[in-house]
């Protein structure tokens, strides 16, 4: 029963507390390209790799107790963090799910910053390309963002990290 | 090249119920509409199965792309000489318009699921690979079909182009809004899109809209708002999906447990095998579809041949509110409690959650996720529309969620076997 729910449970708890809606969506985007089985399709919006069928199942879990979100103000926007409640953990207990190292990989992801996961998942949208067209497209379609040599270099590097987690 | 780029002779029309009139002036687009994958699009309906819950709802996508791309071709028509606005944008984007859906299977929604596909990834490769679309778009440029990818892809780099065709307010969702309310006959999805257009201008990454025309703005999001809840969550439009969905589950099911059908289901092998070419996928449509359900209606499998028949028939499964936090413990009785009476829970027991279904609500994208709608004050600034639309305030992001459990009413209410079992589940679905 609601096996692709679980699965977005189990990250949350294993995470502990995740801070942002979008970090959350880079944070299930990138355990997906290292074949976590997260199942919500992904499609490029204005802030890189997005899942409205995420975005969805999060409110379901909200809405069924499972989840508890809260909002907060941070500077000119609203932010949210995410935790696990009571009756999230004991429907993960029926769930009877198997995912090994996600503990791991949560703890390790939820570490980064929503702006460095932003980047990575970008770079990993692109990953069919080579690694300058990759760079190019960053600079073509985040070009706000401005993100420097140094941490696009970083975030080559995690994605190298990451594939000690690769299912 | 110069050729492609031109215009035709005279003008071509096609009658349209929604906007009256398309108009193709350009040989780019007349070409594109011409090529069989195109035409493709003819045998796919819009809605999937809508059509047997809302009898009128046979429109195709070959309707609906016609129709964002007219909507695109007015909205470019008013953006010309504005500032912002690239007129070498102009075929990208009619491009585009008309071939956003070009990678629509039949029932893409349930194939997607069923056999791991992406229409999505399709749009993208019969775009740039052997297609006769790729050929046409080669000839306006080498780069030209890169570019009308990207931009159904949302990659490109003026994000403005990708704005009218993919935002919270664009070319496909005013199109298929109104058009959805018409074939299916409700009211609720009209709204003054002619207004709409008039009050749109461009910005360096979106289209925004004069404070002016706020009321037709509320108007539209009122109008998703109804179509989402009257049209395309209709619980039994919901319950056809489910019983579609598990067609095409046991059919790949009985095929890789090497299962004899009555005549080998050629069209689904490479489906079945995830290994699908473009040919192969291009060669499927609704009416080979609707061709193996009438076939398998006659196989020996029990289970394939009784969905076959209730989708045939629209004999569908009846559905309860289902609450997994309140009935989390019920669940696992009730897989039991099927299995006993011999009724396969894999295929006659469902959990479908409002975000198995493709539509969104409005939303006023807090926190960076999604890009709201801005109004544009006199004054030159940008304000979100939330913020100064009470209507759109009080239902923007304020989705119900909701789960329904789909089973086999008419199986559990024939008491010829089973019976203490059958009344014991009917007495944990309806207590």
């Amino acid at each position: 029963m609601l096996n692709d729910h679980a699965k977005i449970m189990a990250l949350i708890r294993d995470a502990g507390e995740v801070i942002g809606r979008k970090k959350l969506q880079k944070m299930i985007y990138i355990a997906k390209k290292i074949n976590f089985p997260f199942q919500e399709r992904y499609n490029f919006h204005f802030y890189g790799p997005y899942s409205e069928e995420l975005t969805l199942r999060i409110e379901e879990m909200c809405n069924l107790g499972f989840v508890a979100e809260t909002k907060e103000k941070k500077g000119g926007y609203f932010q949210y963090r995410y935790v696990l409640t009571e009756a999230g953990s004991n429907f993960l207990e029926i769930s009877h799910l198997h995912m090994p190292k996600l503990k791991e990989f949560s703890l390790d992801i939820n570490e980064k910053s929503s702006r460095f996961l932003e980047l990575v998942s970008t770079l990993l949208y692109f990953d069919h390309l080579t690694q300058e067209e990759q760079i190019e497209k960053v600079h073509t379609l985040k070009g706000k963002l401005n993100y420097s040599e140094t941490e696009i270099s970083e975030a080559f590097d995690y994605i190298e990290q990451l594939k000690q987690f690769i299912q | 090249m110069s050729d492609i780029l031109g215009k035709l002779e005279e003008e071509k029309v096609f009658k349209d119920p929604v906007h009256r009139y398309i108009h193709v002036r350009d040989r780019l687009i007349w070409e594109l509409i011409g090529t069989r994958e195109f035409q493709r699009l003819r045998r796919i309906r819009q809605l999937g199965t809508t059509y047997l819950t809302f009898h009128g709802a046979e429109h195709t996508r070959f309707n609906h792309s016609l129709g964002v791309y007219e909507i695109m071709r007015r909205i470019i028509e008013n953006f010309n000489g504005r500032e912002h606005w690239d007129e070498n944008e102009r075929l990208v984007c009619l491009s585009a318009a008309l071939l956003h859906d070009i990678g629509h299977g039949p029932f893409s929604h349930s194939f997607e699921k069923v056999f791991n596909t992406d229409h999505e990834e399709w749009t993208r490769r019969i775009i740039l690979g052997s297609s006769e679309i790729n050929l046409v778009l080669r000839k306006a440029g080498s780069d030209f079909p890169e570019k009308v990818s990207n931009v159904i892809a949302k990659t490109y780099a003026n994000k403005l182009v990708v704005s009218l065709i993919s935002s919270q307010i664009d070319a496909d969702r005013m199109d298929y809004l109104q058009r959805d309310a018409y074939y299916t006959g409700v009211s609720y999805g009209h709204f003054d899109m002619e207004r709409i257009l008039r009050v749109m201008r461009p910005t360096e990454e979106q289209a925004v809209f004069k404070q002016s025309g706020m009321h037709a703005v509320e108007d539209y999001i009122m109008s998703r708002y109804q179509m989402y809840w009257q049209v395309y969550f209709h619980p039994v439009t919901r319950s056809a999906e489910v019983i579609l969905s598990k067609i095409l589950q046991r059919a790949k099911h009985l095929y890789q447990q090497n299962y004899q059908f009555k005549q080998a289901p050629v069209h689904f092998y490479s489906l079945f095998n995830e290994k699908l070419s473009l040919a192969d996928y291009l060669k499927l449509d609704e009416a080979i579809i609707m061709y193996y359900f009438q076939i398998w209606q006659d196989e020996e499998d029990r289970i394939l041949h009784d969905l076959c028949v209730r989708f045939n028939d629209r004999k569908l499964f009846k559905y309860v509110e289902f609450n997994p936090s309140k009935q989390m413990n019920d669940w696992p009785k009730l897989i039991d409690l099927f299995r006993q009476a011999n009724i396969d829970p894999e295929y006659y027991l469902v959990i479908d959650s409002s975000s198995d279904l493709p539509y969104d609500f409005y939303r006023p994208g807090e926190e960076e996720e999604r890009i709201p709608i801005f109004l544009l004050t006199p004054a030159g600034d940008l304000r979100e529309l939330s913020r100064e639309s009470d209507v759109v305030e009080a239902i923007s992001g304020k989705k119900r969620t909701d789960h329904k459990l789909y089973f086999p009413l008419d199986i559990l209410n024939d008491e010829t076997e089973y019976k203490d079992v059958k009344r014991q589940i009917k007495a944990l679905l309806f207590k």
